[in-house]
């Protein structure tokens, strides 16, 4: 079957499989391998994709699902100039990530995270990653990065910080 | 040698080399790459625990649409098809007999995944059951069927075991003896003497296992997500009787390891497809096959410690059984290991350690990390918190009173201890408070743990210069997140006086790289490390020589600098010294290193590994919930090449441990793993994160690696189980000697002390 969506920004249209997870077709089709699969059964997080800025897990959504809408993959995060968004920044700055695996689904659950909640508490960051597993940090220090973009935003929001929370603001370690 | 403070790369907390590209998404696994003309492969799987295969037959499923080729145990007559390197008892598919559920029997390869799958149906396989031993109990029993009729041949590091399957399910058997075990428990004026249970725990690397073969007339090439390529290169070469250089494997990143990723694993099934297919073969297992495929040995562990009148301990006597599984993979030596590393940091003048492990008809046991010094930590730190109480004397102060120095040997013929534990743990009590009452409902509790790490001394490695100061590093040590990459790459610019920015690292192909044993055991940064410490060396040896050319003068009259070199006030930078040298400004010079067993590195272990950690835990009584207060670590690591690393691997290791100590365990109904999925098998979440988390380093400078580093990354996980059941048994005074502390149990067992 045929079916168009939005992917990262630019309409495409694809010949799919019905029975085709949005996964198989991001991955297999698309070539967007940064999509990564590890439970297939909903639980890990690691297959995380954007649908109209919510979080799916691509393992088990049907590509048809997607039709007409728009989905976000790790790959449509960064600017047009390649500059990283402020969560990708944040997460290589607070050596928020090991092998790397459950990365691109946990940046864009946070991004969402972020988009709904613009001041989350930790409380907040932990229920709402809770659907993420990472097995290689122990999580504090992508807690850490999620807390970095949230206090920029939170500057800039309330005036303190009139610049972009671009990398360059996020300042080193 | 430098101090903290003094070095310019090395010893910061640098960005990882990986970081970007794995943020991005264009950082590339095994499971990214396509060949040219691939095909996929799916795999069918016994039904039964054990059973002889009658019949198969699989020419229906050969001929249906998109299909291939269809591979069963028939077809490996022309291979030699058991692999293992401690013992070669796994075929790489099912030869006449099965051995557990899960064992794969057959594997179609087709045009896609979906054909391969569907093809499978037609595949038709007669069973004859066996009857299945599923625990140690009934491996053992009198008369028990046994697993391995046959005795296989060793493999490339025998040595370890004393039975191979002859006539008793035993596959390994490990005696540890010193002192005079009897006299020892006489002097004892206090003894404890109780059983403890360490579970069967699931690494869950998140990217389960996955190869692509392309054997052909040229030789084979397997892309894999491997820890050890050269190691799986050993038994390809010899399942398909290929020259080594013959036979390449190409490791990209690495989607977590933890040991579960070492050694041989679907590689000689994924080339066999390939052979018989003859075109390069995909297979990407699912998460629930990687629950078939590898585990870590549960462990059952008779202990008993005696102390004297004044608080030393004097004897030690352990038997531990460990369920291995229906094949040896790597237990052989995990149950060397185990039967070491109960000994812990500490001075025992007596001791006797038996450690056996079993077949059993269970997905294979293996590697996990830490090589037992968990299982084995579990029930020496229990009864040793155990001990103090019965004699009166604060375990601080026990452990302090016991632990040995830097420089004594804990272990007779290893090598003695290079780690000032007693001021870790000082540190550590610290801070944790330890001297302070917890609130109630509360525990603490910490621990140490002394693990020969390392493995053997054996790694190469390749430093290129360039003309334009450049630098690559070579090296066959796989980037598994640990971030050795970064690592390597800071040591290489420290030495060569570049900027990091200016150091590659070309990572983990065996047809580019020289060999490296292998990546685990917490070796890379120690033993790797040093060798790309010493391949610049050698690099730098050989600039002096042009340089003196260059400048005209004689070898002794230059003066080396950082990155670069000088001459009666002319200065030139390395790459200046090779442009004149050479006369062109694109060429470059190798520098190299080869380590063994010898010199300072003659003496096993390269390094001791430490763990030393502690915890605060609250027990909610109504529910059995335990919730974790607070996380301690001291990272003794010699000297951290790149802190934020590693105090990641720290944080990392003691997240596992306490996934062991609270939830993690695999569950066997009858023949059948009962939760072998992520439904319900549960690891640590973020919601499990601890309220409290304190990270440090001890940096003494006294490992055998680069500036006196020492390895990490399994050290933190070591003691936090049996810190997890300390800290419990001080909240509510209850002793559960059986992990891991599930709300259940905890209930259960707090339900019986209210009796």
């Amino acid at each position: 079957m045929k079916i168009a969506f939005v992917l990262n920004q630019q309409p495409v249209e694809l010949e799919i499989e019905p029975c085709e997870t949005l996964a198989e077709t991001l991955r297999n089709r698309c070539g967007l391998t940064g999509l990564k699969v590890s439970c297939e059964v909903q639980v890990c997080g690691a297959c995380t994709a954007l649908v109209n800025g919510l979080p799916v897990s691509a393992c088990t959504f049907l590509a048809y699902e997607a039709r007409g809408r728009e989905v976000t993959t790790i790959e449509g995060l960064a600017g047009k100039d390649g500059r990283l968004h402020p969560l990708q920044q944040a997460f290589v700055d607070e050596f928020a990530l090991q092998c790397g695996f459950c990365t691109p689904g946990m940046i864009l659950a946070a991004k969402s995270l972020l988009d709904e909640n613009r001041e989350p508490k930790d409380a907040d960051i932990i229920a709402y990653m809770d659907g993420n597993i990472c097995r290689c940090t122990g999580y504090l220090p992508i807690m850490n990065a999620i807390r970095r973009v949230a206090a920029v935003m939170r500057k800039r929001a309330t005036g303190d910080d009139p610049t972009s929370a671009r990398s360059a603001d996020l300042g080193s370690r | 040698m430098k101090k903290p403070g003094e070095f310019r790369v090395v010893n910061q907390s640098l960005p990882r080399e990986d970081g970007v590209a794995k943020v991005s998404g264009s950082a590339i696994y095994a499971s990214d790459i396509v060949l040219k003309g691939m095909a996929h492969a799916k795999l069918l799987r016994s039904p039964f625990a054990h059973a002889r295969i009658a019949a198969i037959e699989a020419s229906e499923a050969a001929r249906q649409p998109g299909v291939f080729a269809v591979l069963t145990g028939g077809d490996l007559g022309a291979l030699q098809p058991y692999y293992g390197h401690s013992v070669k008892d796994h075929p790489l598919l099912a030869i006449g007999t099965v051995r557990f559920l899960g064992e794969p029997v057959a594997a179609a390869i087709a045009e896609d995944e979906r054909s391969a799958f569907e093809a499978l149906e037609y595949v038709h396989v007669k069973y004859e059951e066996l009857p299945a031993v599923m625990d140690v109990d009934a491996a053992l029993a009198d008369g028990a069927p046994l697993i391995h009729e046959a005795i296989h041949q060793d493999g490339a590091f025998r040595g370890f075991e004393e039975h191979r399957g002859a006539k008793s399910n035993i596959c390994t058997a490990v005696h540890v003896e010193w002192g005079d075990i009897e006299a020892g428990f006489s002097k004892a004026a206090h003894v404890l003497e109780g059983e403890y249970y360490f579970p069967m725990a699931y690494a869950y690397a998140m990217e389960p296992y996955v190869a692509i073969a392309d054997y052909n007339e040229k030789g084979l090439t397997v892309y894999s997500s491997a820890q050890h390529p050269f190691m799986v290169r050993h038994d390809l070469a010899a399942v398909f009787d290929l020259p080594l250089n013959r036979v390449r494997l190409v490791v990209p990143f690495v989607g977590g390891g933890y040991g579960s990723k070492s050694y041989t694993k679907i590689e000689p099934l994924v080339a066999a497809c390939s052979w018989k297919a003859g075109r390069p073969v995909k297979l990407q297992l699912s998460v629930e096959e990687a629950f078939l495929t590898t585990r870590g040995d549960d462990a059952r562990t008779w202990i008993r410690t005696g102390a004297d009148s004044e608080g030393r301990l004097v004897a030690r006597h352990a038997i531990i059984h460990m369920n291995t599984g229906a094949y040896a993979e790597n237990s052989p030596l995990v149950a060397k290991k185990t039967a070491n590393r109960i000994i812990g940091p500490y001075r025992i003048p007596n001791v006797k350690i038996d450690c056996y492990a079993v077949y059993t008809n269970t997905v294979p046991a293996s590697s996990f990390r830490g090589f037992g010094a968990a299982p084995a930590s579990f029930p020496a730190e229990c009864q040793l918190e155990e001990l103090a109480e019965k004699l009166g004397c604060d375990s601080v102060k026990f452990r302090l009173a016991n632990l040995a120095e830097r420089g004594e040997s804990i272990h007779p013929g290893l090598r003695p201890l290079d780690a000032d534990l007693k001021g870790d743990v000082r540190r550590l009590a610290c801070t944790l408070e330890m001297d302070k009452p917890a609130p109630k409902g509360h525990g603490r509790a910490l621990g140490c743990s002394a693990s020969d790490a390392g493995s053997y001394p054996i790694s190469s490695a390749i430093v290129q210069v360039y003309a334009d100061d450049s630098v690559s590093v070579l090296s066959g040590s796989t980037e598994l997140g640990q971030g050795s990459h970064t690592v390597l790459a800071q040591i290489a610019a420290e030495e060569m006086g570049v900027d990091l920015s200016k150091v590659r690292l070309v990572g983990s192909d065996t047809a580019i790289a020289p060999f490296e044993r292998s990546t685990g055991a917490s070796r890379t940064t120690t033993v790797m490390g040093r060798a790309v410490l010493e391949a610049c060396r050698e690099a730098i040896a050989q600039l002096l020589g042009m340089a003196a050319e260059v400048f005209g003068a004689k070898p002794e009259q230059v003066v080396e600098e950082s990155g670069g070199v000088s001459f009666q006030g002319k200065r030139l930078t390395w790459g200046e010294v090779l442009h004149k040298y050479f006369r062109i400004s694109d060429c470059n010079i190798i520098g190299r290193a080869y380590l063994r067993q010898a010199g300072d590195l003659a003496m096993l272990p390269p390094f001791w590994e430490i763990g030393c950690a502690g915890v605060e835990v609250a027990v909610d009584e109504e529910t059995g919930v335990v919730r974790m207060e607070q996380l301690a670590t001291v990272g003794d690591v010699g000297l951290a090449i790149n802190p934020a690393l590693a105090e990641g691997q720290d944080l990392g290791a003691a997240t596992m441990g306490i996934g062991i100590g609270l939830f993690e365990s695999l569950e066997y109904d009858g023949q059948q793993l009962a939760n072998g999925s992520l439904l319900d098998y549960r690891v640590p979440r973020f919601s499990d994160l601890p309220r409290r988390v304190d990270l440090t380093l001890a940096q003494n400078q006294d490992g055998a690696g680069p500036y006196g580093a020492k390895g990490g990354g399994e050290g933190s996980l070591n003691p936090i189980p049996a810190c997890v059941a300390n800290a419990f048994y001080r909240a509510v005074g209850v002793r559960i000697r059986r992990l891991p502390l599930t709300p259940e149990r905890v209930w259960r067992a707090l339900k019986d002390r209210d009796k």
